[in-house]
């Protein structure tokens, strides 16, 4: 800070000396902050080593985070190519194979000689499949791995791409895939930028059509089944994806929105009038008050969660639990809110009512009520809001929703394609809300922020 | 309509009247409308209900009935036992089944002194919760500067740090946590880092508000000195905000205990995974020992936190935290 005006030492010494209790600050003012850091840092540390975070990060799979990652925004064709006793070879597809049965694949070729040609992205890398040798192309050179009954053995200048592993080998295309050579299959695994058969699934009439031809047939074409039009025919397909289930997913991300909805709404209605006994400006009864508080308190610190598991029991899994938890905890919640807000009104307009003889009723109704409305309406949607994320949670634990889907797809560690995919609708339904809250907001109170 | 106007010509001068006309007119126009939003808001809440009822494993009608006798039947053996499954004492009514064996789970730290399992548990949750939030808290820290406008000149800059602070406010937990699950196998870590992401997106936009209220003569002085931009934020920026900064972290530690409660049952250990397993597995006394155990806690720290709040911000009343949740 050369900038700062120096200050010459008599001056100095003299402001000192006049000024001292302006220069002197209190041990904690000194070395609160550091010993406070400290602390925290000391704590940080101990829990690093209790967690034992350092180990868990170093056996952490980390190949396999990679793996997963890739798999949210690409996808993977994974045949098997079979040896078969006349020294061909034969792709055989899992049961959720991405492709019709005798679809022409064009990195899947069948060679001349009986074997199989799988390339990869270009001519240059490639596999040469037969039972007896494949011939692995890197960049252009060729590396021939031989195949005996009991082993596979990769040639001794191969790069590192080229891995020995026990009795298989392993060849790494990087993104473009893998694959595995065993002495009696290649298992092959050729990933592929985006999201296989999002629309329609191999088994519709729609399938692997260009988008040209889709809108052709959406609009001008034939009817491809002369009961229903192409478009709710396609809708049907569209949602009938046995690969991805969009009926489903988009009905519990549904419940997840209702589940959030109804039981923000019911929470409010509830505490509304609750509200009123609790505060002490409103009923003039300590007793009632303190009760009504202490239920508030009870209903918000037994947690959404055991709310959830509790009514989970009763109702059995769905949005009903769902609701009721999130009807339990915001009744609690919003009650302390609202009674809060109702202690804080100005008593003036209370007076002004009162003092043309109105009924309590009619006091509250026109001396409070418009007063605290606006804050109660943007409490309620903020709570809509943040409702809306905790539902996924809770559908976790058992209430319905899209939470329960999620937990089921991250179960398989092979579907995180459908993970990403309902990781997006879930913040485009935020992003949403949250929006549609703010403008409900700033319609219903202005633009006065609370 | 013209007998409102009848009436009131009465005390009234023909402007008057056409005023109190008018007024007839827009109370009855206002009146329609809420009737008619009341009426769709009830459809809305109706069709949710039905949709929602439609879609349970149990209806709800059906369930009511039964509801009492989940809670008639899931009753301890005596209160005493509560005491026990708590503190892991060996229980009268053992018969060799999980449901008694309270001592088996007792965390030893020495060859005598042990740590009852829950209270082992519950410890776990409430370092996950603070480390998250110490964690998450310095990342919105140093985070929220770039996102307010008072201090952060370009469009750019601000937009995709608030953008970033959405997608991990948005971002759901769960889905943090299987990946690391996945990735570092169960254990603490991945709902710490679940959780610290949720905490970065969650305070970094209550502290880049706070950082936009800021008074800017401070600011103005110290850049008269010549200060650059981080002793500007330094000196007269942050003395400002850090009692807010430290009163909303403290609340945001009081929503991650139970966030850490709730992704515990999800998957990731700590006492909400043994309230799951109790409750799923219909050990009465257990469930009714985490309950209390975890009402017990949840009460103290939010009382604790409050009381630190209205030290540290001197009577500072804060809303209740929820809106950034």
């Amino acid at each position: 800070m050369s900038s700062v005006p120096s200050i010459n030492p008599s001056e100095r010494a003299r402001l000192l000396a006049a000024y001292p209790q302006a220069f002197h600050r209190s041990f904690m003012q000194r070395y609160g902050l550091a010993l406070i850091a400290g602390g925290i840092l000391v704590y940080l540390v101990a829990c690093f080593f209790a967690f034992q975070i350092g180990p868990a990060f170093a056996n952490g799979r980390w190949d396999r985070a990679s793996l997963y990652l890739q798999d949210w925004y690409s996808w993977r064709a994974q045949p098997r190519l079979r040896f078969e006793d006349g020294g061909t070879v034969r792709p055989q597809w899992s049961s959720r194979g991405q492709y019709p049965a005798g679809a022409n694949i064009d990195w899947l070729q069948p060679a001349a000689n009986g074997g199989y040609t799988v390339t990869y992205g270009s001519r240059d890398d490639r596999l040469e499949i037969t039972p007896s040798k494949v011939d692995v192309y890197l960049g252009g050179t060729v590396y021939p791995v031989t195949i005996t009954a009991d082993a596979v053995t990769a040639p001794a200048d191969a790069p590192a791409a080229i891995q020995q592993d026990g009795t298989k080998v392993i060849v790494s295309y990087g993104f473009e895939g893998q694959a595995e050579i065993r002495t009696g299959q290649v298992f092959v695994q050729r990933r592929f930028l985006g999201w296989s058969n999002f629309f329609f699934d191999t088994k519709s009439q729609f399938w692997g059509r260009s988008w040209g031809d889709l809108a052709y047939l959406a609009t001008f074409g034939d009817r491809l089944d002369p009961a229903r039009s192409n478009l709710s025919h396609m809708r049907d397909d569209f949602l009938g994806n046995g690969v991805w289930q969009h009926a489903d997913i988009l009905s519990k991300l549904m419940q997840t929105l209702v589940m959030a909805f109804v039981g923000t709404l019911l929470g409010t209605i509830f505490a509304f009038p609750l509200a009123f006994i609790a505060a002490r400006n409103i009923t003039r009864n300590r007793a009632a008050n303190w009760g009504m508080k202490r239920t508030f308190d009870f209903l918000r610190s037994i947690d959404m969660l055991i709310w959830a598991l509790f009514f989970t029991r009763s109702f059995g899994p769905g949005p009903i639990p769902g609701i009721a938890a999130i009807f339990f905890t915001d009744a609690g919640a919003l009650g302390k809110v609202y009674a809060e807000a109702l202690e804080n009104v100005d008593d003036k307009q209370r007076e002004g009512v009162k003092s043309v003889g109105a009924s309590p009723i009619a006091v509250n109704r026109f001396g409070v009520v418009p007063q605290v409305l606006p804050v109660f309406i943007s409490q309620s949607l903020y709570f809509w809001e943040s409702n809306t994320r905790s539902a996924t949670v809770i559908g976790a634990v058992g209430a319905g929703g899209i939470g329960l889907k999620l937990l089921e797809a991250m179960g398989t560690n092979a579907d995180w394609d459908k993970v990403a995919y309902m990781v997006l609708l879930i913040l485009i339904v935020v992003f949403l809300f949250d929006n549609l809250s703010t403008f409900l907001r700033q319609r219903l109170i202005g633009e006065r922020a609370h | 309509m013209t007998a409102i106007s009848k009436q009131n010509n009465g005390g009234l001068g023909p402007a008057a009247s056409l005023v109190m006309q008018h007024y007839q007119q827009q109370l009855r126009t206002r009146r329609i409308y809420t009737i008619i939003s009341a009426v769709v808001f009830f459809i809305v809440l109706c069709a949710s209900l039905k949709f929602a009822n439609d879609a349970n494993a149990g209806k709800f009608f059906d369930r009511l009935p039964y509801f009492f006798d989940f809670i008639l039947n899931f009753v301890p053996n005596s209160p005493l036992e509560i005491i026990r499954a708590m503190f892991d004492l060996p229980s009268p009514y053992a018969d060799g089944s999980l449901k008694y064996n309270y001592t088996i789970d007792r965390v030893y730290l020495t060859n005598g002194f042990y740590i009852p399992h829950y209270f082992y548990q519950l410890a776990i949750t409430i370092n996950i919760a603070l480390v998250s939030t110490i964690v998450g808290a310095a990342l919105a820290f140093l985070l929220c500067f770039f996102a307010s406008t008072n201090l952060i000149g370009s469009r750019v800059t601000r937009w995709v740090v608030r953008r970033i602070m959405e997608v991990m406010r948005a971002f759901p937990e769960i889905v943090i946590a299987g990946l690391l699950t996945a990735i570092l196998s169960i254990g603490p870590i991945a709902a710490i880092i679940a959780i610290t992401v949720h905490t970065i997106g969650a305070l970094g936009k209550l502290f880049f508000e706070v950082v936009e209220n800021a008074d800017m003569k401070p600011e103005e002085g110290l850049r008269a000195t010549g200060a650059n931009w981080f002793e500007r934020v330094r000196f007269a920026i942050v003395p400002q905000v850090m009692p807010n900064f430290v009163s909303y972290a403290l609340l945001r530690a009081e929503i991650n205990v139970r966030a850490s409660t709730i992704i515990g049952a999800v998957g990731g250990g700590g006492i909400g995974e043994v309230f799951r397993l109790a409750i799923g597995r219909d050990h009465a006394a257990q469930t009714y020992a985490i309950i209390i155990l975890l009402l017990i806690s949840i009460i103290i720290i939010d009382q604790f936190s409050g009381w630190l709040r209205h030290r540290l911000t001197g009577h500072q009343s804060f809303e209740f935290g929820r809106g950034a949740a």
